[in-house]
């Protein structure tokens, strides 16, 4: 342990505030509204010391806060049932969601935003991205297990697109692979709305025994408030109040000071002692420092506990002895934890951190007084009762209105559009979607992310969910998808999230797993523009409605909003990561086909539905109608089959059908083992009433294709018929390494290959391997 | 047979390495790097991982841990000595073994399952290869680059100390392809590529008959396992 240099730098107190009620205060500049700032004096019937202006600025921030989307998000409190919190053992408003997965096995997850830092200084802010999610993942008392991320990214081809990517994904890879965690899968999108705001949404998923569950209260009186993990600096100060809160603008100040530096060695190690410290019994509460820093973690801590809370400031280890009070209350410098430990204990926890080279300092301890109060160097410089700081901000019913472009956008349908009908020109589009940004194989990307680390991991990219193995006696484990199309969500906010929901569920479904919790991460532009708060507000009723009906509850999240550049919002890009569980993970299913004579059957109806698809979008450039149908109930049938199929060991893969339709999906069968096929149209076609290209190009849901052995051919007919869900049989594995569509086209597999490979390379540089 | 696997902070593939050890039939003794007991280990591994975060260079400031004192005179005495990736990087910096590593060729960090050729199947953690045995472990690096001086190359080409080589794709700019090295004795091996995610079907790398079933890495630890037999 250590003692910080004491900083002289003098610092308004509470008396001298009392005393000079008339100074006048920056509280613009910290992001705080005149009324805002009001409701502050009225709280403490004076002005707020300089200290506490700036705990309020941060912690009455958009981000913090989330004071424009509190009155939507209690619907996923409302809309969760009984039985479906059945298996929930933590839900919304803790750092993390916690499932119970058996065998006294919990899983944890949450996604969260990085998305302005990431513009700013895409290495740092992608980086700061993964280490914010694992230490809330930490917090629970979990050992982080497997990481992915979901990326949105400006136009390929813009120049300044190339520097972003770079940037993140090395951000992601440096963190991630020097933190020990495999990325696992994620997805990559490029549409221009996010050219100037990509969206950077970071996944951690951890993995707990029930009895070593924590939770992020300050209880006992007497209890000692540590802070521990790296020093203090001067990094992201007012990083959640001006950066996240606030759009970009052109021409403005530069707000790179506001991206925390990340150190990934220092997080590394601080999970290892924290896992030690929770074995030891060491901590009666955690929280990480993410947001806010040190404002947060004391006034959350203090409001979830006893309520009371004093702290000495000067005895926070600094990087920089400079920093002034109210810096070191705002700072959000990286891989820094608080932690409440009994005064008996203090020395077993010091004798842990001692262990990891982990710096210490008691900060101060739990009080009965229901303040917080902070001194600094003998002086009160803040006084306030906690929960008026982290829990009771001002809530707003911003201005809601539908957007007046609507009606336009949804009646240009994409059936206006001319559809490809000759085998030539349906040839070339195949070939064209295949190689657009969106569809494009990422391996210039995950090639760059450790997989393999911990030892665990049964499915990775570019199957459609991730898995880990939890339990390495049972072989118990889970499954993870993210989803959003933001296309979709821009034609219909409401079905878009269900559309997410829907696919992230799906995808989930195809590794064999059971999908039982949610997570999402909402970004949107400004919550003051009043058609982006009725996209908001329909998103979320969509997902809400959505998971009551699939009976799968929200557990946390994440709201970005200010996701715009000048006036023009990004599409509404709420992200929807599904969790699964599966009781083996030898009985997952892969993506792609790995025997040739295997059966090739499609799930599911194929109607019509072209609108938002990527057919329209890199075809024809158009974005208008209305998205595909959502179907929940097939989509919980199409499920409950596929796991039917693989109780019985009758499949040997199965594929989700989204972007890009059964074409895409059909190409990625392929490619992921190398091993082609011969499948036919015709059926379809006949059935479904359709033409050749929506066969090819629809994005309707609640389908799937799997492979079948032979053998298994009888058995799985009689299920699917049993459980009256559609099925053709459309192909059959073969030895030759080409995919022939009769009657369209035969290509081979290297020239397939090659056309999904090169659209990254192309841009960002040479794939290695 | 009891072989060690040192953590120092910032080892990732620790477990793994553990996992390995008890996968292929030996028992996995846990080290820590701050202390100067090897417990009685017959064997030693340096997993993979980023100590100190690569700070100054990968692996040098490990490799003055405590516990490396009893590494070098351990290697000395002919107690077998396997570095993986970082480990490997440790052993370079503890002049173990011949070499250094530098930043990849192309400036990434990259992962892939890597085919590459047993050069030398007499070292303690080979000897259940056949010569020019073609194998498949899982790489996953930033500093892989594994450079000597022409002379130090010259001298382990004929030594037969180059113990692995790339085949198919040289994925960091290695001279003269180089996976793995060897000391002259034989019982200290380093190597990039991490045979420890090769030893447990299901969690290895894709080969033609099943995915992620490849378990290349398995006779790495029963190589040791047969040396100690033959030792006792």
């Amino acid at each position: 342990m250590t003692t910080a240099t004491p900083s002289p730098v003098a610092a308004d107190t509470v008396a001298n505030a009392a005393a000079t009620p008339d100074r006048e205060q920056p509280y613009a500049a910290l992001g705080l509204k005149p009324e805002e700032y009001a409701s502050i004096r009225e709280i403490l019937g004076r002005r707020p010391t300089s200290g506490e202006l700036a705990m309020y600025s941060v912690m009455w921030s958009e981000h913090c806060s989330y004071k424009s989307s509190k009155p939507y998000l209690r619907q996923f409190g409302s809309k969760t049932t009984e039985k479906m919190r059945r298996n929930l053992m933590v839900g919304m408003g803790e750092n993390a969601g916690v499932v119970d997965v058996g065998n006294g096995w919990a899983v944890t997850f949450k996604i969260e935003s990085h998305n302005h830092p990431s513009y700013i200084e895409p290495f740092q802010g992608a980086a700061t991205g993964v280490g914010g999610i694992v230490r809330d993942i930490i917090s629970m008392g979990a050992r982080p297990v497997a990481v992915m991320d979901a990326l949105r990214f400006g136009d390929i081809d813009d120049p300044d697109t190339a520097r972003v990517v770079h940037g993140v994904v090395s951000g992601i890879s440096f963190y991630g692979n020097c933190l020990g965690l495999p990325n696992i899968g994620g997805e990559t999108y490029f549409d221009s709305v996010y050219q100037a705001n990509p969206l950077v949404n970071a996944l951690a998923v951890g993995v707990l025994r029930h009895e070593d569950l924590h939770l992020a209260n300050a209880r006992g009186v007497g209890n000692k408030v540590v802070l521990f993990g790296a020093r203090t600096g001067g990094d992201g100060i007012g990083g959640a109040s001006i950066l996240a809160s606030d759009s970009f603008s052109e021409g403005g100040p530069t707000k790179r000071p506001a991206v925390q530096v990340g150190d990934p060695f220092a997080e590394k190690v601080l999970i290892e002692c924290c896992l030690e410290l929770f074995q030891q019994e060491l901590v009666e509460g955690i929280q990480d420092l993410g947001a806010a820093g040190i404002s947060c973690a004391t006034s959350e801590l203090a409001s979830n506990g006893d309520g009371g809370m004093f702290i000495e400031l000067e005895n926070v280890l600094l990087r920089d002895p400079t920093l002034t009070a109210e810096e070191i209350l705002m700072s959000e410098s990286q891989e820094r934890m608080m932690a409440i430990v009994r005064p008996e204990k203090l020395d077993g926890f010091l004798a842990v951190v001692t262990k990891w080279d982990v710096e210490t300092s008691v900060l101060g301890e739990v009080t009965d007084t229901g303040r917080l109060i902070i001194n600094w160097h003998g002086e009160e410089i803040v006084n306030v009762e906690p929960r008026t700081v982290a829990v009771d901000g001002p809530v707003y019913n911003r201005p809601v209105s539908y957007p007046t472009w609507i009606d336009a956008l949804n009646a240009d349908s994409a059936s206006a559009l001319a559809r490809p009908t000759t085998p030539e020109e349906l040839r070339e589009q195949v070939f064209r979607l295949l190689g657009s940004a969106n569809l494009a194989d990422k391996r210039w990307i995950t090639n760059q992310y450790d997989t393999y680390v911990l030892g665990n991991t049964a499915l990775s990219f570019p199957d459609d969910g991730g898995m880990v193995r939890v339990d390495e006696e049972s072989g118990l484990g889970f499954a993870v998808a993210t989803d959003a199309n933001g296309r979709y969500c821009q034609l219909d906010p409401y079905h878009g999230a269900q559309l997410a929901l829907a696919e992230a569920f799906r995808n989930v479904a195809v590794t064999g797993a059971t999908p039982v919790a949610v997570s999402d991460c909402l970004n949107f532009g400004s919550p003051e523009n009043p058609e982006v708060m009725w996209q908001f507000s329909r998103a979320v009723e969509g997902l809400a409605d959505g998971c009551m009906a699939m009976e799968i509850p929200v557990t946390g999240g994440n709201v970005s909003f200010y996701n715009q550049t000048g006036d023009v919002p990004i599409h509404p890009t709420p992200v929807v990561a599904v969790l699964g569980t599966i009781d083996d993970v030898a009985k997952r299913i892969p993506s792609g086909w790995q025997d040739d004579g295997n059966n090739i059957y499609l799930l599911g109806v194929t109607r019509e539905e072209l609108d938002g698809s990527a057919w329209a979008g890199v075809i024809h450039d158009h974005l208008g109608g209305t998205p595909p149908t959502v179907d929940l109930a097939a989509e919980l049938r199409l499920a409950d089959l596929i796991a039917a199929a693989n109780e019985e060991n009758i499949i040997s893969s199965a594929h989700d059908l989204a972007d890009g339709g059964l074409a895409q999906a059909v190409v990625e069968s392929v490619l992921r083992f190398g091993v082609g096929a011969r499948i036919w149209l015709g059926e379809i076609i006949e059935r479904d009433g359709i033409d050749a290209a929506t066969a090819l190009f629809s994005e309707s849901t609640g389908r799937v294709i799997v492979s079948v052995p032979r053998e298994d051919d009888v058995k799985f007919r009689g299920l699917c018929e049993g459980r009256d869900y559609p099925a053709l049989r459309i192909g059959v594995t073969d030895s030759q390494d080409t995919l022939e569509i009769q009657d369209v086209f035969t290509a081979t597999i290297d020239e397939l290959r090659a056309a999904h490979r090169s659209p990254l390379p192309e841009r960002f540089g040479a794939t290695i391997g | 047979m009891r072989i060690g696997v040192i953590t120092f902070p910032g080892s990732l593939d620790d477990r793994d390495a553990i996992r390995a050890v008890a996968i292929a039939g030996a028992t996995p003794v846990a080290l820590w790097h701050g202390e100067h007991d090897l417990q009685g280990v017959d064997a030693i591994i340096l997993p993979g991982g980023f100590s100190y975060g690569d700070y100054l260079r990968a692996g040098a400031i490990a490799s003055h841990a405590p516990i490396m004192a009893e590494v070098i005179s351990a290697a000395d005495r002919g107690v077998p000595v396997l570095g993986i990736c970082n480990g490997f990087q440790m052993l370079a910096e503890a002049r173990l073994v011949p070499g250094a590593h530098t930043r990849n060729a192309h400036q990434q960090f990259i992962r892939r399952d890597q085919r590459m050729r047993v050069e030398n199947v007499r070292t303690d953690w080979t000897n259940q290869f056949t010569a020019g045995q073609e194998i498949t472990i899982p790489l996953k690096n930033a500093d892989g680059r594994f450079v000597a001086d022409a002379d130090t190359l010259a001298r382990i080409e004929d030594n037969g100390q180059v113990v692995f080589r790339y085949i198919g794709v040289n994925p960091n700019g290695s001279l003269n392809d180089i996976a793995g090295v060897a000391n002259e004795r034989g019982n200290v091996v380093g190597l990039m590529p991490h045979p420890e995610h090769a030893t447990e079907p299901g969690f290895g790398p894709d080969t033609e008959l099943a995915m992620a079933s490849g378990v290349d890495g398995l006779p790495f630890f029963e190589s040791v396992i047969a040396s100690f037999a033959a030792a006792v």
